[in-house]
């Protein structure tokens, strides 16, 4: 804008009119849905009078529960993102062949397989998981919230600001093109001068430093928060690998942090961290950002294991097998997952010592691996096996997952890295673990914990529709980047000049349509039984569970327990169950519980402001409101008030009110 | 069967009383001073790597100043030795002597601040600033960093000692100072090592 006066200079720092994507047809046809969605959406909820019910009932809410269902939703609306582009880019290598240019410009197609990749990690994996532990770990170990409720609060919302900043690149400039791990040099400022990088920088700082509190959270409450007689060895698997994940969180976010803020000081005052000139290395963020990226693929991976422990030993009706190696295994890929972060670069030409120890260290996560399949394997056998839809997912999970880990083994030897590096050998193995692990285990922890959160079951039929589009459709999408990767096609190419590939294409994207119809189904999963809810409808115990949260009824009250459980020995409630447990109906004490508060909301909304201040070179908005940012937060303190009673005449109405039945019926269907 | 559980009557599957809460907040901070750590561990890893890039600019032989250094070094240790006696008058619940200490410390806190500052910015006017090597970039922002930590803690410092006035050595209190004496003489470790390492070394090397 040369023509504009220092005043709207001042104003508006680098944002200006050219700044919205009006020359592309598709951001603005997104756009207009988008945008015609969201005003519907919060027309309606305007019209029902909803807001007062929101805000006080979910949006302040500092109760584990409710914060946990509302990182599901916002993980499922960021699936519906990340895979538009996933099924965008299948589209255009589909059609992109010789003459044929496709109909995305390489900018574009650059920027869509970035957010695509940040996008799926950070806002649907991460979202996905940090769900499931916020639902499921508190009421898992007897406890009536999380250490730090309102840190956990805190943390939601900064997600979310997290993800605005990725919705808005959409519309308001464009987004980053340089990768979903933003790689330098392409990354620095001389390369990649617009805003995309930057909003890609402080999304993630946002949501990262959200991360990272849950992970400082989840830690102190499993360590101090366990039901009397809970010693560590009689904690449910879940639980333990929710431990394992926060550790790692702990210890690997504060390098994303560094790592980042050095790129954005490189970016901003032109420091030379990552630069080419000026002494600068820029293999040191490739080590920075992998040392982080590594363990991160096993935060994602580790709560699902234990998703799988948990829905294994349910459905096989026996204990799992194994516990103690179980939980060994857990704790040894948590430490060995820290020391294998240069195979994602056996090429920087470390030297054949480095790679070797490298490529040993890869090749041992298999070992506890392994034993944790056979594991699973071993809990089936004699066991009297129902094939219900978690179990579904689970079988399914141990047959794609594990030819995902051979592949990775291959990955792992350092002359093999040296062909298949970048190549979509490498796409389709982390595709596969990460679809075949992380998401099989997540629509299986949705099927398997659903009832406990609303009191009524999801419909099978349309479950087991979704499971076989995912699981036919994965193989259709990712057996064909086998076969190209080992012909040494590389990633992120917009287009192709060998008509002889198409073929593999065509059938990777018919692959995408399959798993389309299966995210369709999972969405109609949902509709079709809130229709009908009544029919699907079920007691506190509807699969016959082994851990505590299947005491408490479904859904739970606030308070989880009205009497906080004892615990005896591992699988706490199936002891309980078969020691003739009464539940106790008086005798009810007021229970201690954290208020709501609008503090997370506040913080995080400034938060959301300084990132985008800062991406458009705003500085007064971005002074101001960092300034109220800390003003705030110190605000906040001055609040000692933060907790309530529920009084013993509500919680002796609510267990006498409660969904209770127990159908034992519905545990053998 | 567990011989435990064979034991157990079907009562003893539940506390009849309300459990005391467990509070964990020190055992968080605690937590999230190690999680901190990782991000000095990133900074100091930047510092060993890029230490001698100076990009044909000034090396640390050239800009350290040890007699500056020694003075702050001096005024921080000396700052955790004294906010150790404000903990020690927290145990006796001398409300005002302890305030004396807190704010004894802080002024220490923030003379060591002024000095870096003041050292910053004669390095940029002398035209080493971040901008001009790697080797500079990464002193100034492992150096920076550590001191808007020792800034933060300063505001924390202030804000808390509003809090201690108004309210008094309650329980809530107590613990909140427990955990700023913990950052408090973390940042002093972490000093440490920046003056052993990126001053001492960097100016030998």
């Amino acid at each position: 804008m040369p023509n504009r006066s220092e005043f709207w200079n001042f104003l508006l720092g680098r944002l200006s009119l050219d700044s919205l994507p009006l020359h592309n047809m598709i951001v603005v046809v997104t756009f207009i849905v988008v945008a015609t969605g969201g005003a519907a959406l919060l027309g309606f909820i305007t019209w029902k009078r909803q807001w007062g019910y929101l805000w006080t009932e979910w949006f302040t809410s500092v109760d584990h529960k409710k914060l946990g269902i509302m990182y599901m939703i916002l993980a499922t609306v960021m699936l519906f993102r990340g895979f538009a582009d996933a099924i965008m880019m299948r589209a255009q290598q589909a059609i992109a062949f010789g003459d044929n240019m496709g109909y995305l410009p390489p900018h574009h197609y650059d920027q869509i397989f970035t957010a695509h990749g940040a996008i799926m990690i950070f806002f649907v994996a991460m979202a996905y998981i940090v769900g499931l532990m916020n639902y499921v770990m508190p009421m898992q170990i007897g406890a009536r919230d999380v250490a730090f409720p309102f840190l956990n609060n805190f943390s939601f919302w900064l997600t979310v600001s997290g993800v605005l900043l990725f919705m808005v690149s959409l519309f308001i400039g464009d987004f980053s093109h340089a990768g979903w791990l933003g790689y330098p040099p392409v990354s620095e400022l001389h390369q990649s001068p617009g805003p995309g990088v930057d909003y890609y920088i402080w999304g993630l700082q946002l949501s990262g430093l959200g991360t990272l509190l849950t992970g400082i959270n989840f830690v102190v409450t499993i360590l101090k928060m366990r039901a009397p007689g809970m010693s560590l060895m009689k904690m449910p698997m879940f639980t333990w690998t929710t431990l394992c994940t926060s550790g790692l969180i702990v210890v690997t976010f504060p390098i994303l942090t560094a790592t980042l803020l050095l790129l954005s000081l490189d970016r901003y005052i032109g420091t030379h961290f990552f630069t080419a000139g000026m002494g600068g290395n820029v293999m040191m963020y490739i080590n920075l950002i992998w040392i982080w990226g590594h363990p991160e693929v096993y935060i994602l991976i580790l709560p699902l294991f234990g998703v799988f422990s948990e829905i294994v030993s349910t459905f096989s009706g026996k204990r799992l097998f194994g516990y103690s190696s179980m939980v060994y295994a857990t704790v040894s890929i948590m430490i060995l997952s820290y020391l294998v972060w240069l195979h994602h670069f056996f090429t920087m030409g470390s030297g054949a010592d480095v790679n070797s120890f490298f490529s040993l260290t890869t090749m041992m996560i298999s070992i506890p691996t392994g034993a944790k399949i056979f594991n699973w394997l071993f809990t089936m056998y004699r066991g009297r096996v129902r094939f219900d839809v978690p179990m579904l997912w689970t079988m399914g999970f141990l047959f794609t997952f594990t030819i995902g880990g051979m592949t990775g083994v291959m990955l792992s030897v350092a002359p093999a890295d040296f062909l298949l590096h970048n190549s979509l050998f490498l796409i389709a193995h982390f595709h596969n673990v990460i679809i075949g692990g992380v998401v099989f285990g997540i629509f299986a922890g949705i099927n398997y914990w659903f009832p406990k959160a609303f009191g009524f079951r999801l419909d099978p039929f349309w479950g087991k529709c979704s499971f076989w589009f995912w699981q036919i459709g994965f193989w259709f999408a990712f057996g064909p980047l086998y076969i190209l990767g080992l012909m040494g096609v590389t990633r992120r190419l917009s287009h192709f000049t060998d008509p002889s590939l198409q073929k593999w294409f065509i059938i990777a994207a018919f692959g995408a349509f399959l798993i389309l119809l299966g995210i369709l189904s999972f969405v109609m999963q949902i509709y079709v039984s809130i229709r009908n809810r009544e029919k699907y409808a079920v007691g506190h115990d509807p699969w016959g569970g082994r851990t505590l949260e299947w005491q408490t009824s479904s859904p739970p009250p606030p308070y989880n327990f009205a009497f906080v459980p004892k615990v005896h020995e591992r699988d706490a409630w199936t002891n309980m169950k078969e020691s003739g447990y009464q539940r106790p109906l008086q005798g009810f004490n007021d229970i201690h519980m954290p208020k709501s508060t609008a503090t997370g909301v506040v913080l995080s909304a400034l938060g959301f402001v300084f990132g985008f201040a800062m991406v458009w070179y705003i500085w007064w908005l971005a002074a101001v409101s960092f300034v109220a940012l800390i003003a705030y937060a110190i605000f906040h303190t001055f609040n000692y008030n933060r907790d309530y009673h529920v009084s013993a005449d509500e919680v002796n109405r609510f267990e006498h009110s409660g969904n209770w039945a127990s159908d034992p019926q519905e545990a053998r269907a | 069967m567990n011989t435990i559980a064979t034991e157990s009557s079907a009562q003893d599957f539940y506390c009849r009383e309300e459990p005391h809460g467990h509070n964990g907040t020190l055992l968080g901070f605690w937590i999230y001073l190690m999680s901190d750590c990782f991000i000095f561990a990133a900074l100091f890893a930047c510092n060993a790597v890029l230490g001698t890039s100076y990009a044909a600019g000034p090396t640390g032989a050239d800009v350290f100043d040890l007699t500056g250094l020694a003075v702050n070094t001096a005024l921080l240790l000396i700052s955790s030795v004294t906010f150790g006696f404000a903990m020690l008058e927290m145990a006796r619940k001398r409300k005002r002597a302890m305030l004396g200490w807190l704010a004894v410390s802080g002024l220490l806190a923030a003379a060591f601040v002024g000095l870096e500052i003041h050292e910053f910015v004669t390095m940029i006017a002398e035209g080493a600033g971040p901008d001009r090597s790697a080797f500079l970039s990464s002193f100034f922002i492992l150096v920076g960093t550590h001191g808007l930590h020792v800034t933060v803690g300063i505001l924390w410092l202030i804000v808390l000692m509003v809090q201690l006035g108004k309210h008094g050595l309650h329980e809530a209190n107590i613990r909140r100072l427990q955990c700023l004496s913990m950052f408090w003489h973390f940042l002093d470790l972490i000093w440490v090592g920046v003056f052993s390492y990126v001053y001492l070394v960097g100016v030998l090397r």
